[in-house]
């Protein structure tokens, strides 16, 4: 008998089979309604054999889903400093304003007049993301941050066809995100990497030596994902627009500045944001997201359409010209994470927004300070949201990084993001954000440094960690070896 | 990872700049990776092999090899017409990491064994990862 | 603030940890030129209770709202969601968790996912589904994408006119910067694809079919997937409403490379067209050049059953510019919600609710034929079909909307050939009554 058939359960934490190991022939999980109508013929030609889906009862499906949720791990469940994923504290108000029944129940295809209530929310979000971002033209369509980066490119190329421009490289950072390279690639640029200067930062001239005309421009992650600000984006705009080029500008990090910074003023021209992070909308274990753009007035036109407008208090789509990219989403984007980011929003107002931008770096840069001395720092200057430290002090004990972010599992955290940015070896990217509050941190760096004296004293602790969780260590070398997709 | 005095090189082989061993002089070559590279790239679990009767020029990109979490691209060291390919290692890429001098991955007939000369020797590639 | 955890004695001691006097010291790598000027132009916070009657408000400016009676599909359905759903689905371990990048504490996430891509698979007849793309629409542009791939030096990808136009739409605009070529076929009398011109256009890498189509026509997929595989090009097929495969063969079945469609039926609200969630499938050997994430089983140190993202190398974050998309993780709790909804309904709950639906559409096709309307196309249709009045239908639809029915969606603005026609959609939710009254108002 498999350790995964034993009856029962490992204290609380209950064993759970798969769907289709459960469940018994005949029965229902939920009513199918008794027909009203005579049942009509299916010509046998078309007909299929059935599916093959277990039969579970309610509870059988009740159960199953509720044991499957306490194997994980969520931001209510406690501190989640995922480096570049902004695990903010998701708003309950706005769970209910999501399921608001009229709202919830739209048909994306009716006409403009019988859905004023949702068009307003369209059209209203796309301004107050035009306020925050500088830039006046919003798409609210893309339904992922690299959907909103491809949304962007497909914005780049349109702008240089309609100039009749030829470019086929584009400029990317080593401290961008990383999926910068495969969505300009979807648009038929060739990424050119730029190494970040000693600093942490890009420097004006290594942007001056590679940028030409064949360049459609540069895509930047600012603050970067070592969390620190560009602070020549200003000038490395101006040169990347000398010849012709656009600046976009990943807004995946735009937790750290609202209301601090204006992206236009830095020279950006096309941003996505990621309403998932910044706007507090749930990341759902990997989605449903939003990833709005945000462009300047001159490109407003090659914008994503449909998008709502406002004409004499009254809303409609407008589906932009000829200059328009399309279509990106079958219908308006993920609309119901839409409404959780207005709901923030609309609770949290200008001032308390640019507050959560301080407090996210207050937090940050004293996790920084307090840790300094227990990690090696990657980059000593003034951090924004976040901080990243290298493995080099663990290397020393044969410790890796992966075995510190398992070891924080055993004592209750979710573990930073690591081996990310690349740029840094063994990375630890701690992004703690503005919810957390000082004695959570407090406890958060105490645990950290135990488990850098661990590292000395016991290091068996970090290499057989997790002990605690609901599995041990996994294999991922098999799963990629031997994969089995479906059972 | 390995420290550099625990890996394993083999004194009869020629090496490139790309951690590709080769061997062989006459009509045809066996090319495989070194056991630096193995070990470097950690637990490989998928090996992309280029099609039989398929030519490239000395450095071209003939196929990758994978671990879990990075793709190395493997680069052929001298130019030839891929003759044989070793299909043992489509069910069992571990056994590049097990034995990486036993487990060759591609056999190629060079088009100009002059292009052999530009290889390492051993010391030099041992004088190449001392760095 | 109620999310804004710090008070002001603890901002003062967290700053005079970080050697700062202000907050706004805090930005000292800024220049000025980059800062925001003055405060940003929103509108002024709302409490709790504010923002619930400002919602309400905006709820009340929806002129049809979820009491209405709305016969519309084409690509976003109305069906019967279990309470067990909006339960057990918000619950926060769910939905405030990320992508299981820690996989020793998020295998409630991973099993959920393997769960609902070995449903999908049995679903549509495929050997391996991933872990979700946004949407339909985004799914068939992934797919005609990945047929290139898979293809190697073809340029170009034809896909039926039957496919929804927005679908068509989209993937146009993937397709805009690339050197592909997109090319449509198109459709019979019959409703269905038109594939005698498939010979003459060449280079085709693969071939997108839909069905149940737009026009909610079954197409003959094993014919048209002979012919196209004949062709020697690559089939794919697409689908806006999964149910429909309760009843129908499913793509598998009729050799279908690549499956692409829309997955809201299952469990989700329509909520004016997302958070949708993009299906997508393919036969093994084209494993490897599928875009999107994947899990998969594995084992602990211990030797017990969990699982893991998989097959990570074709992906963005490592394989960079020539990964198989610049996709990351998109829906989520979507998939799970979907699965759900499979493992309640059964494999024969799903056959009975399939044929419900296809029941009432044909009661009220017969209904409608009975006042003299006419069922545009003959084919065998799922629960959506083509509806020609003899008379203008636009009074008759202003009434109905009196009633609180919307009655079908006016082709003429995707199709201008079908113009005054009407795409109608019945599901379960839709009472005999409701279709009695519909083609009550028909004139005759």
């Amino acid at each position: 008998m498999s350790t995964t058939n034993i009856p029962g359960a490992n204290g609380i934490i209950q064993n759970e089979p798969l769907l289709w190991e459960k469940g018994k022939k005949g029965r229902r999980g939920m009513c199918v309604p008794a027909s009203d109508v005579p049942e009509a013929h299916f010509p046998a030609d078309f007909q299929g054999q059935g599916v093959d889906f277990p039969d579970l009862s309610e509870v059988d499906v009740v159960r199953h889903y509720t044991r499957l949720s306490q194997w994980n791990y969520g931001v209510d469940t406690g501190m989640y400093p995922l480096g570049s994923c902004t695990m903010k504290y998701n708003p309950k108000i706005n769970e209910k304003v999501a399921s608001t029944p009229q709202l919830a129940a739209a048909h994306p295809m009716l006409s403009d007049a019988l859905v004023q209530g949702n068009l307003q929310i369209m059209y209203e979000l796309q301004e107050y993301l035009a306020a925050i971002t500088g830039l006046p033209g919003v798409t609210v369509q893309p339904a992922a941050g690299a959907h909103g980066e491809l949304a962007g490119m497909l914005i780049f190329a349109a702008y240089h066809k309609a100039k009749n421009s030829k470019r086929n490289k584009i400029l990317i950072p080593d401290t961008a995100h990383g999926t910068n390279p495969a969505s300009a690639a979807l648009c038929g640029y060739k990424p050119v990497p730029i190494k970040s200067g000693p600093n942490g930062i890009l420097d004006i001239k290594s942007i001056a030596a590679v940028m030409d005309e064949e360049t459609a421009g540069i895509m930047v992650t600012n603050p970067n994902t070592l969390g620190l600000f560009e602070t020549n984006i200003r000038e490395i705009a101006e040169i990347v627009h000398a010849k012709g080029g656009l600046v976009y500008g990943d807004g995946a990090n735009l937790n750290a500045v609202m209301g601090i910074i204006n992206p236009r003023k830095c020279g950006v021209d096309v941003m996505h944001l990621n309403l998932h992070k910044t706007f507090s909308t749930p990341h759902g274990g990997g989605g449903p997201g939003a990833g709005p753009v945000c462009v300047t007035e001159e490109l407003s036109k090659y914008l994503p359409s449909p998008r709502a407008v406002k004409e004499d208090n009254t809303y409609r789509l407008d589906y932009g010209g000829p200059e328009s990219v399309g279509r990106v989403h079958a219908f308006h984007g993920n609309f119901s994470v839409l409404l959780r980011a207005y709901s923030y929003i609309r609770t949290m107002g200008a001032e308390n927004l640019k507050k959560a931008s301080q407090l996210a770096v207050l937090n940050a840069a004293y996790i920084k300070e307090k840790l300094k001395g227990t990690l090696p720092l990657a980059y000593n200057r003034p951090c924004m949201h976040e901080c990243v430290f290298s493995d080099a002090l663990l290397q020393e004990d044969k410790i890796s990084t992966l075995d510190l972010a398992k070891r924080l599992i055993d004592c209750g955290y979710h573990p930073p993001t690591i081996y990310f940015p690349l740029v840094v070896h063994g990375a630890i990217m701690i992004e703690p954000t503005e919810t957390e509050c000082k004695e959570d941190i407090d406890q958060f760096i105490e645990v950290v440094k135990m488990i850098v004296r661990e590292a000395k004293e016991n290091p068996e602790l970090l290499r057989q960690a997790p002990m605690r969780a609901k599995t041990r260590r996994l294999d991922e070398t098999l799963a990629a070896r031997h994969p089995c997709l479906c059972g | 990872m390995k420290e550099l005095s625990e890996v394993i090189f083999v004194e009869e082989l020629k090496y490139t700049e790309d951690h590709e061993w080769v061997t062989g002089s006459g009509a045809t070559l066996k090319v495989g990776i070194s056991d630096y590279a193995q070990d470097q790239l950690g637990d490989i679990v998928f090996v992309e092999l280029p099609e039989v009767g398929a030519t490239f020029a000395k450095g071209d990109q003939f196929g990758t090899l994978e671990s879990v979490k990075a793709v190395s691209e493997l680069y052929l060291p001298v130019g030839g017409e891929i003759v044989a390919v070793n299909d043992a290692l489509g069910d069992a890429p571990e056994l590049i990491n097990q034995d990486p001098y036993g487990n060759w991955i591609v056999e190629i007939k060079p088009s100009d064994t002059s292009e052999l000369e530009q290889l390492l020797s051993v010391d030099a590639y041992r004088q190449l990862l001392r760095g | 603030m109620r999310y804004l955890p710090h008070t002001d004695d603890e901002i003062e001691e967290m700053l005079a940890v970080v050697g700062r006097k202000s907050l706004d010291e805090l930005f000292c790598s800024v220049p000025d030129a980059c800062r925001y000027d003055g405060v940003m132009g929103l509108p002024e916070p709302m409490d709790e209770w504010q923002l619930t009657a400002h919602v309400a408000q905006l709820a009340e400016a929806m002129q049809v709202n979820h009491t209405y009676n709305v016969l519309i599909g084409a690509g976003s359905y109305h069906h019967n969601i279990p309470e067990t759903i909006r339960t057990v689905m918000s619950r926060s371990e769910f939905v405030t968790a990320y992508t299981p990048y820690q996989p020793e504490m998020a295998q409630g996430t991973l099993q959920g996912i393997y769960e609902y891509q070995t449903l999908v698979t049995r679903l549509l007849g495929m050997d391996v589904a991933n872990a979700s793309i946004y949407d339909g629409a985004s799914a068939l542009a992934e797919g005609l994408l990945m047929g290139l791939r898979v293809a190697k030096k073809k340029a170009k990808v034809a896909v039926s006119a039957a496919v929804h136009p927005h679908y068509r739409e989209v993937a146009k605009a993937y397709l805009e910067p690339t050197c592909y070529e997109m090319v449509e076929l198109p459709v019979g009398p019959d409703g269905r694809t038109d594939l005698s011109g498939l010979a003459t256009i060449g280079d085709v890498a693969a071939v997108a079919i839909q069905s149940p189509n737009f026009f909610g026509v079954i197409e003959d997929l094993e014919t048209l997937g002979k012919d196209i595989h004949a062709a020697g090009a690559l089939f794919i097929t697409s689908f806006t409403e999964p149910l429909a495969y309760g009843l129908l063969k499913n793509p598998g079945a009729c050799g279908a490379d690549i499956v692409c469609g829309e997955g809201q039926s299952f469990g989700l609200p329509r909520s004016f067209g997302g958070a949708a969630l993009g299906m997508f499938a393919c036969r093994d050997e084209f494993v490897r050049n599928m875009p999107g994430r994947l899990v998969g089983q594995t084992q602990d140190l211990d030797g017990k059953r969990g699982f893991v993202l998989t097959l990570s190398t074709r992906e963005q974050h490592i394989r960079r510019e020539k990964a198989t998309s610049n996709i990351c993780s998109n829906q989520g709790i979507c998939t799970l919600i979907a699965a759900m909804y499979m493992s309640s309904l059964g494999g024969s709950g799903l056959g009975e609710l399939a044929r419900l639906n296809y029941s009432k559409a044909e009661y009220f096709k017969a209904q409608l034929r009975a006042k003299g309307a006419k069922i545009v196309f003959d084919s065998p249709t799922f629960n959506e079909f083509v509806v020609e009045f003899k008379e203008d239908f636009r009074p008759t639809y202003e009434r109905l909307l009196a009633k609180k029915i919307v009655a079908g969606l006016d082709l003429g603005k995707f199709y201008p050939e079908h113009k005054g026609r009407y795409l109608f959609c019945v599901t379960e939710t839709a009472a005999k009554e409701i279709i009695d009254a519909v083609a009550g108002e028909v004139k005759p």
